[in-house]
């Protein structure tokens, strides 16, 4: 099973910033390993936030992003307590969802 | 994810707003699984083609469309991209990479207070234009670029 | 004579390295610290002052926490052929289970281990003795690669992350560690290899550089400091986690040199050399590196 997502949630102002770390190898399908094989795709696609019980943020991604990725994210109108739920998915059907409370 | 599809679903059956909103942006609503994740768009292999996959052809530049990375990045491994929307209405950011084999890196459709700015982190296989793509809820499309050099590095610090 | 050591490094910087660097090395380590001096000779070129315009949010949104994370809970969860927990029985020189300002009072001298000993190198060897693994199954494969990052690596980005925003502080008042410090120095100035090369041949002088980056002079407090900020850290050549203990192995790999074998003394005295010239700076924890 895939390791925890990492959550940071803070009201600043008005504004809550939501930031994400994933833990996920993002292979690029184009990379080969020491023994010169290429190492196969795999890597998030989907990527979805939900905050207070809304979906703010539906996401899909691709190869080019970094491995480990890192996103950021500002949600309005939600306030310190609310709970952040995020959600990833990859090209083998693996997925993890993690949630925070946004801190004040 | 069946929760969040469910979610989804019930929310863009409930409220018109959202519904709308995710209908109208990059991402067809029906694409929060991961069987439709936008495959023409994501395995194009140049910008042109990911633009028309969005429908983004018709694009133009847009000063009030703000696209952050550094002129060199540290690593071309990892390097971090934001991109803020001043544009009203906006309801969708995409970012490319012009010179990496596929393009398109990601795509996000924002609802229910969600500010349209997006911070990624991306590998970019060499010096290239970085592209982020805005589209607002009447459906016009708008790009800013920079270009962004990638050099090879020392020991690792 | 505090005058005349200036002069001779000022002259010494001003001249391009015409002496070696470790003579210039013993030069500076004579010359009382000045903690909060900025490095004189390090000019900052264009693609420096760029790369860290970005550093600040790439430190803030590091993925080294998610190996923090991980190693939080190897250091709680009881494991090995004992079954007891890093948490319930490591003693990293602080009491047993004290986690919180460990790491930058390492490296240490610990009397039940009889030896000085880095971080990494305290938690394997209660990794042995008190959960019972077997010392060459963690040495085997002590550092991460693309496919595996091994549990030593998480739990050292855990304890280090305990000693964020804390200040250095090897105790190099204790003679043990200050004779590891001198063997570290004397490692650190040691010319052998196919390049006759040694540690302080990039590290042992101001101003030297590969290819794009700047190179810490690891003989001056802050110098050492660059050699320790950010080690642990999250290599993004890879997107790997990688500890202190790799970077000292890879300095000699680079060197071309046989790397020292895994928390040994060598690499445990050099580290007490490097992190005990940056004593009384302030340690940021795990970092980012490129």
């Amino acid at each position: 099973m895939a390791d925890p997502m990492k959550i940071r949630a803070q009201m600043k102002g008005d504004v809550a910033e939501v930031r994400v770390l994933m833990a996920h190898a993002m292979e690029t399908g184009q990379r080969k390993d020491n023994a010169g094989n290429l190492v196969p795709a795999h890597f998030i696609q989907q990527v979805t936030v939900e905050v207070g019980g809304k979906l703010v943020i539906q996401g899909q991604t691709g190869t080019s992003v970094s491995r480990n990725p890192v996103f950021a994210f500002k949600v309005k109108g939600a306030k310190a307590g609310d709970k952040v739920v995020v959600n990833w998915v990859d090209n083998k059907g693996d997925k993890r969802t993690d949630e925070a409370a946004i801190a004040a | 994810m069946d929760t969040m599809r469910r979610q989804l679903l019930k929310g863009a059956g409930a409220t018109g707003a959202l519904a709308a909103a995710l209908a109208a942006g990059l991402l067809k609503p029906t694409q929060v699984l991961a069987s439709e994740w936008n495959r023409t768009a994501f395995e194009a292999k140049e910008s042109p083609a990911v633009l028309k996959a969005l429908g983004a052809s018709g694009s133009s530049d847009s000063k009030d469309l703000q696209l952050k990375a550094p002129e060199i990045a540290e690593n071309g491994a990892v390097v971090p991209v934001e991109v803020i929307s001043n544009i009203p209405n906006t309801i969708s950011i995409a970012v490319l990479v012009d010179k990496n084999p596929f393009p398109l890196s990601a795509a996000f459709d924002f609802a229910n207070g969600a500010v349209p700015e997006i911070s990624v982190r991306l590998k970019l296989g060499q010096t290239s234009v970085v592209k982020a793509v805005a589209k607002t809820a009447d459906g016009k499309f708008y790009t800013a670029q920079k270009e962004v050099k990638v050099t090879v590095g020392g020991c690792g610090g | 004579m505090r005058i005349a050591l200036i002069l001779a490094v000022a002259t010494a910087t001003a001249a391009a390295l015409p002496i070696p660097g470790w003579a210039q090395a013993k030069a500076a380590a004579r010359k009382p610290p000045p903690p909060a001096a900025a490095p004189k000779a390090e000019e900052k070129d264009a693609a420096t002052l760029e790369f860290e315009k970005f550093r600040a949010e790439m430190e803030d949104s590091n993925p080294a926490e998610l190996f923090e994370a991980k190693g939080e809970e190897l250091w709680k969860a009881r494991r090995g052929p004992r079954n007891v927990s890093l948490a319930e029985s490591c003693d990293l020189g602080l009491g047993v289970g004290v986690v919180k300002g460990a790491y930058v009072q390492t490296p240490r001298h610990y009397p039940d281990a009889g030896a000085v000993m880095d971080a990494e190198r305290r938690i394997v060897w209660c990794m042995v003795e008190k959960q019972g693994f077997n010392f060459d199954d963690i040495a085997k494969r002590p550092f991460a690669s693309d496919t595996h990052t091994p549990d030593i690596t998480s739990l050292v980005t855990y304890v280090a992350a305990q000693s964020k925003n804390m200040k250095l502080a090897v105790p190099l008042d204790d003679p043990k560690v200050r004779e590891a410090y001198e063997i570290g120095k004397e490692i650190a100035a040691y010319r052998a290899g196919p390049y006759d090369f040694s540690c302080n041949t990039c590290h042992g002088a101001d101003g030297k550089r590969i290819r794009m980056q700047a190179l810490p002079n690891i003989s001056t407090p802050q110098g050492a400091l660059r050699g320790v900020q950010g080690w642990p850290g999250y290599r993004m050549t890879g997107g790997v986690m990688l500890t202190h203990q790799w970077r000292m192995g890879d300095c000699f790999r680079q060197q071309r040199f046989p790397q020292p074998k895994y928390a040994s003394d060598a690499v445990a005295y050099l580290l007490t050399y490097l992190i005990g010239t940056a004593n009384g700076l302030e340690y940021k924890g795990p970092g980012i590196k490129r």
